[in-house]
């Protein structure tokens, strides 16, 4: 299957201090890739110097075998979407102002009929019309994430960068944002590669996990191959049992202990013993 | 798009069927909304037009409202109107340059504040925090006390609070042009920036004259007796060129509002967005405060009473923050013209007298939507 995104020798240092190094790898088209790694692994880091919004000192990243550094700004925006993990809150912007904004790299000061066609399509698409006139900044931190996912939908590119998409939202509101994109990937829509922190979320939806430590790549394949309790327990200190999961297709992740090991986690003095009921 | 979702149960076709019916609601509702803002501003500026009208009325000379419009279309449509050479005089000559320098000032202390703003995404900057007016007002202290100024003769203040000025909105722009420098460095160091310059007028007060102190007082209070017909090509050509510029990065603006990581997966740059439109504003406002002096509530208020009315799209905030920043000004001049009269207190003092007790009002009332909704 033809490569979408292609990353060779990625670095990239705040201050001389160095936080992503020699990073490599190829995202296949029509595929869901979840990066996962433990706080200041460098997941976000990572997918900021992909999408230029940070400016990586080494390596280089590829979209369609086309160098990013090679396209304007406006230009990657055309072909690279990107969700944050949250977004400012300052002023009252209303759902709708909200999804427009995404229309910005196809269009210059005004917007045509068609762009806000293009915005009433995809809000009708994410179930957002009963907030679609409200202030963003009252939505809860769901709806937020779905309007943020629907900026990204109009901007109309074929690779989503999702940062953390489900953090701080509850059991339901995650699956529904893992389910949308999950729903556009499978349609064909988009390529997306998201940094979640959730394993099992991450097992039952991504075809691929890149398993990040301390700004390297340390695995790379599908959630069977990556997650192992060898490689939970390298990357996160803690013991795991891994699980089959709906007849073998999917890897469920039981967390047992932390452990004292070199990872960069704090090990509590006392760690309670877990029975495992098998 | 939404084709390859369509449902197939006869529930889901029904719960479809109301979804639809309900985001064509949503869709009129949307564009009566996007009408009421646009009637607004246009209200405004009606208000703005009619209210020229009724300010120049007030004062020692009777002249009616109709007698004002005569007056003024007369000058511009001679063979249609009759027009008295005393109301020439005193409408053309005296009150107007003062309301149409009020209009020019107020509106352009709007639009900056709207974009300082949105820029730095706090709600706090505005010409004065970020210590602009300060620096006009250390330049003017510098001449009256010690003329030490750039250039001599009628133009010594103003080319000094001008100087200074632009070298206060230099120094913010060039930290902004800083690797790393957030919007919260900006505002700290203008409120710094804004410290200093105070200091600094403070001595230069301590060793003025009485004569010396009067006038630094006086320009510190912001007045718009400066304005004459002549100067407004000036203000003409400045506003015809900033206004545009400034409208041009609208879009981008909204963008910057939701953060700069948004922004620039957007398409835009920016940082270079903020060192364009942070020279602009800082240019702009340096021209008007070197004429009105300190007049700081105009560019903080007008841009909240602006948002709270229309929301936070900038395509049409700069524009009300503006308008409105004109119509706030040259009523709280006509206030400050008359309430006393025949002594005319500084237009500064006023529109702080008058607005800060209405902009807490508003803040204070806890109506969280904006109006429109």
């Amino acid at each position: 299957m033809k490569i979408k995104l292609s990353v060779k020798e990625l670095e990239f240092a705040y201050d001389s201090v160095p936080v992503l190094s020699g990073l490599t790898m190829d995202i296949r088209e029509g595929s869901l890739v979840s990066v996962l790694g433990p706080n200041g692994c460098g997941k976000s880091t990572f997918l900021k110097c992909v999408n230029r919004i940070l400016q990586p000192q080494n390596g280089s990243v590829k979209i369609d075998d086309t160098c990013t550094g090679d396209l304007s700004r406006r230009e990657l925006a055309k072909r690279m979407s990107y969700v944050p993990q949250s977004s400012v809150r300052v002023f009252p912007h209303t759902v709708f102002d909200v999804i427009l904004m995404g229309r910005r790299p196809h269009l210059s000061w005004t917007s045509s009929g068609e762009d806000e066609e293009r915005v009433w399509d995809v809000i009708d698409l994410l179930g957002l019309e009963e907030i679609a006139l409200s202030s963003f900044n009252e939505l809860s931190g769901g709806q937020q994430q779905k309007a943020l996912i629907g900026r990204a939908l109009v901007q109309e590119t074929k690779l989503m960068l999702l940062d953390e998409p489900t953090s701080n939202l509850d059991l339901w509101h995650k699956m529904d944002v893992m389910r949308i994109v999950e729903d556009l990937v499978s349609h064909g829509k988009i390529t997306a590669m998201m940094a979640v922190h959730d394993l099992n979320m991450v097992a039952r939806f991504s075809h691929e996990i890149i398993m990040m430590k301390k700004g390297q790549i340390i695995s790379f394949g599908n959630p069977w191959e990556v997650l192992t309790p060898e490689n939970i327990a390298s990357v996160y200190g803690v013991e795991v049992e891994i699980r089959d999961l709906n007849g073998g297709d999917i890897p469920l992740v039981v967390p047992l202990r932390q452990m004292k090991d070199d990872c960069c986690m704090p090990v509590p003095p006392d760690t309670i013993p877990v029975t495992v009921v098998h | 798009m939404s084709s390859e979702y369509e449902p197939v149960s006869e529930h889901a076709k029904k719960h479809r069927t109301e979804r639809k019916k309900k985001l064509e609601e949503v869709q009129k509702e949307h564009k009566r909304l996007q009408g009421r803002k646009v009637t607004f501003l246009a209200g405004i500026v009606g208000a703005i037009f009619i209210g020229i009208g009724f300010i120049i009325t007030i004062g020692p000379l009777d002249i009616s409202f109709f007698q004002v419009y005569e007056t003024l279309f007369a000058k511009v449509i001679p063979s249609f109107f009759n027009m008295d050479g005393m109301y020439e005089q005193i409408v053309w000559n005296i009150r107007l340059p003062r309301i149409i320098g009020g209009v020019f000032a107020g509106f352009g202390f709007g639009i900056c504040g709207c974009v300082m703003q949105a820029v730095l995404k706090n709600p706090l900057a505005s010409p004065f925090t970020l210590g602009i007016s300060a620096g006009a007002h250390f330049g003017v202290a510098l001449a009256a006390v010690f003329g030490v100024a750039v250039i001599g003769g009628a133009y010594l203040l103003i080319a000094n609070a001008f100087l200074f000025a632009m070298l206060c909105s230099l120094f913010i722009v060039a930290l902004a042009a800083l690797k790393g420098a957030t919007s919260e460095t900006l505002i700290l160091a203008g409120i710094a920036v804004n410290y200093l310059f105070s200091g600094l007028s403070q001595l230069m007060a301590y060793f003025a004259n009485d004569e010396q102190l009067r006038l630094m007082t006086t320009w510190g209070m912001g007045d718009l007796s400066a304005f004459s017909w002549n100067k407004f090509l000036l203000f003409f050509v400045i506003f015809a060129i900033c206004t545009p510029l400034l409208m041009s990065k609208a879009r981008d603006l909204n963008l910057m509002t939701i953060g700069d990581d948004s922004a620039k997966s957007l398409g835009v740059d920016a940082d270079r967005v903020r060192m364009f439109t942070m020279m602009i504003s800082s240019f702009l406002v340096a021209t008007i405060v070197c004429f009105t002096g300190t007049i700081g509530f105009i560019g903080l208020v007008a841009p909240h009473m602006a948002r709270m009315i229309i929301g936070a799209d900038h395509r049409i905030l700069i524009p009300a923050s503006g308008i409105l920043g004109a119509l706030l000004l040259i009523a709280a001049d006509a206030v400050a013209m008359n309430i006393i009269g025949p002594v005319v207190i500084p237009t500064g003092i006023m529109t702080a007298l008058l607005g800060v007790p209405f902009f807490l009002y508003l803040i204070l009332k806890g109506k969280r939507k904006e109006f429109w909704q």
